[in-house]
C-alpha cells in the first residue's frame, strides 16, 4: 500500500484523489439524509396505517412494505430511473429538461428513501404492537381522538422503544447508498472505483473507502447510542433513569 | 400511455436470462449453506473464552457489516486471485473472473450475518443444556453438536431462511461487475435490444412473486416449527 497516490492529482480534475473521494463522501450523506427524512415520514405513515383497525389502510399499508421489501435494491433503482420515465410521458419530459446530475440525485433519494420507509414501517408498527392495550386505551378515556392518541400517546413511547433497530437502519441506508453507483450518482463508491480503474491502485482506494465506511458506520452507531440513552424511557429494561 | 411497449422480447430471450436467474439461484444455495457452515464456526469463536479468537472473530464480523455489499463483492474481485496466488505460490495471480469469485465474496459476507444469528440462537439456549450435556461428560465439540446447536438451528431457522431470501435479492449486486446473473442476464438484452422498461419490469415481478412466496414458506414454517413453551 503506498498511500501516497491520494496525493496525487486527478488527471482530468483539479484536485488530488483523496478530495476526489471527499467529494463522493458528500455526495453520500446528503443522499442519505435526505432518504432518512422521506424514509422516516413515509415508513411512519405505513407503519401506522398497519395498526389501526381500518382493513383496508391495513391491505394498502402491508401490499407496500412487501413490494418494497421483496425486489433488490439495484433493481428499485433501475425500476425509478429508466422504467418510470419510460412508462410516464411526463416525467420523461422532466427528466430530459434537467440535468442529469439532479435527475440522479432525485432518482436516489426517493428509490433509497421508499426502501428504507418500508423497512422503518415494520420497526414503527413493532414498537407500537410493543405497547400495551392500555396505552391506547387510555388515551380514548382521555377523550383524545384517535389522530391525538397516536400523535401524544402511542408514537412519543413507540419512537423512544425502536431506536436501536431504527439505528441499524440508519447504516443500512448508509450502505446502500453504495447502489446509488448503478445509475452512475458520483457518490463515494463511484469515486473509489473512478480512483482504482484511473490509477490502477485498486488497494489503496477500496482500502480508503473501506476505512470512511467503517468510520461513518461507527459515529452514527455512537450518535444513535447517545440519543437512545438521552431519550430512553425510565422504567423499561435498558432504560439508565 | 406509451403504446410502443414489446412484451414478446422476454419470451424471446428467456432462455437466456433463466440462465442468469439459475446462476443467482446456485450462488445463493451456495453462500447460504456455506455461510451458515462458516457463520456457526465464528459464533463460536466469539462467544469463545479464548480472548484473541473472540476478538479476531468479531473484528471481522463488524468490519464486514459496516461496509457496503458493492465495496466487498469488488475487494474479493480483486483479492481472491491474489490470495490463490498466495497459497499457491504461482508467478502470477489466476484469472478466476468475477463469476467464480461471486461465490467466495458471497460465503464470506454471508457469515458475517449467519455468525450474529446463530450467535443469538446459541445465547437462547437456556445455560442448564450446556450445564446437562457436561454433567454427562460430553467434550466442547459433542455438546455444541449434540445439543446445543440442533436447538439453536431450529430456534433461528426462520431467521436464517428471512436472511436467505435477503441475500438472493443482493446476488444482484454483481450485476455491476457484469456478471451474467438474473439481472445482469437481463441488462445485458435489455441494452442490445432496447428493451429495457420491459425487461426491468419483468425481473421485478420474477423477485416480486418469487420473494413473496418464499416469506410467505418461511411464516408457514415458523408457525409450524415454533415450540410451545
Amino acid at each position: 500500500m503506498q498511500l501516497g497516490i491520494l496525493f496525487e492529482q486527478v488527471p482530468d480534475g483539479d484536485g488530488p484523489w483523496w478530495q476526489s473521494l471527499a467529494s463522493g463522501l458528500e455526495w453520500t450523506l446528503i443522499v442519505a439524509a435526505f432518504a432518512w427524512i422521506l424514509a422516516f415520514v413515509v415508513g411512519s405513515v405505513i407503519g401506522v396505517a398497519r395498526t389501526t383497525e381500518r382493513a383496508w389502510m391495513m391491505r394498502v399499508a402491508s401490499a407496500y412494505v412487501n413490494l418494497f421489501r421483496n425486489i433488490p435494491l439495484i433493481v428499485q433503482f433501475f425500476l425509478w430511473f429508466f422504467v418510470v420515465p419510460g412508462v410516464i410521458p411526463p416525467v420523461k419530459r422532466w427528466v430530459v429538461s434537467v440535468d442529469p446530475l439532479t435527475y440522479q440525485l432525485i432518482t436516489s433519494v426517493v428509490c433509497l428513501g421508499l426502501f428504507t420507509a418500508a423497512r422503518i414501517a415494520e420497526q414503527v408498527r413493532a414498537g407500537i404492537q410493543s405497547l400495551s392495550r392500555g396505552q391506547r386505551n387510555a388515551g380514548y378515556a382521555l377523550g383524545l381522538s384517535q389522530v391525538q392518541t397516536y400523535r401524544y400517546v402511542l408514537l412519543p413511547m413507540a419512537y423512544r422503544i425502536i431506536i436501536p433497530p431504527l439505528t441499524s437502519e440508519l447504516m443500512n441506508l448508509i450502505k446502500n447508498t453504495a447502489v446509488a453507483y448503478s445509475i452512475g450518482l458520483t457518490e463515494l463508491f463511484f469515486r473509489t472505483r473512478e480512483m482504482g480503474e484511473m490509477t490502477f491502485r485498486y488497494f489503496e482506494a477500496f482500502g480508503a473507502a473501506t476505512v470512511i465506511y467503517a468510520v461513518i458506520a461507527f459515529a452514527s452507531n455512537r450518535v444513535m447510542a447517545i440519543l437512545e440513552r438521552r431519550v430512553s424511557v425510565p422504567g423499561y429494561i435498558g432504560s439508565h433513569k | 400511455m406509451i403504446t410502443d411497449l414489446d412484451f414478446g422480447e422476454i419470451s424471446r430471450t428467456l432462455p437466456y436470462v433463466a440462465m442468469g436467474l439459475q446462476y443467482t439461484v446456485q450462488i445463493t444455495v451456495v453462500a447460504a449453506i456455506g455461510g451458515t457452515i462458516f457463520g456457526t464456526l465464528l459464533a463460536m469463536a466469539r462467544l469463545s473464552s479464548m480472548k484473541p479468537l473472540a476478538l479476531a472473530a468479531s473484528g471481522y464480523v463488524n468490519l464486514m457489516r459496516s461496509i457496503p455489499l458493492l465495496l466487498v463483492i469488488f475487494w474479493f474481485y480483486f483479492l481472491v486471485p491474489v490470495i490463490i496466488q498466495s497459497i499457491t505460490g504461482s508467478d502470477r495471480p489466476p484469472q478466476i473472473g468475477a463469476e467464480r469469485s461471486a461465490y467466495i465474496t458471497f460465503i464470506m459476507f454471508e457469515a458475517a450475518y449467519f455468525c450474529e444469528i446463530m450467535r443469538a440462537g446459541i445465547q437462547s439456549i437456556p445455560k442448564g443444556q450446556s450445564g446437562a450435556a457436561f454433567a454427562l461428560g460430553l467434550g466442547y465439540w459433542p455438546a455444541m453438536q449434540l445439543v446445543i446447536l440442533p436447538q439453536a438451528f431450529r430456534n433461528m431457522l426462520p431467521v436464517l431462511l428471512t436472511q436467505t431470501i435477503i441475500l438472493f435479492q443482493d446476488v444482484s449486486l454483481v450485476s455491476l461487475l457484469n456478471v451474467t446473473d438474473f439481472v445482469g442476464a437481463a441488462t445485458k438484452v435489455a441494452q442490445r435490444d432496447g428493451r429495457v422498461v420491459e425487461m426491468y419490469l419483468f425481473v421485478a415481478v420474477v423477485y416480486l412473486v418469487l420473494c413473496s412466496l418464499l416469506s410467505y414458506g418461511v411464516k408457514r414454517l415458523q408457525a409450524k416449527i415454533a415450540i410451545i413453551r
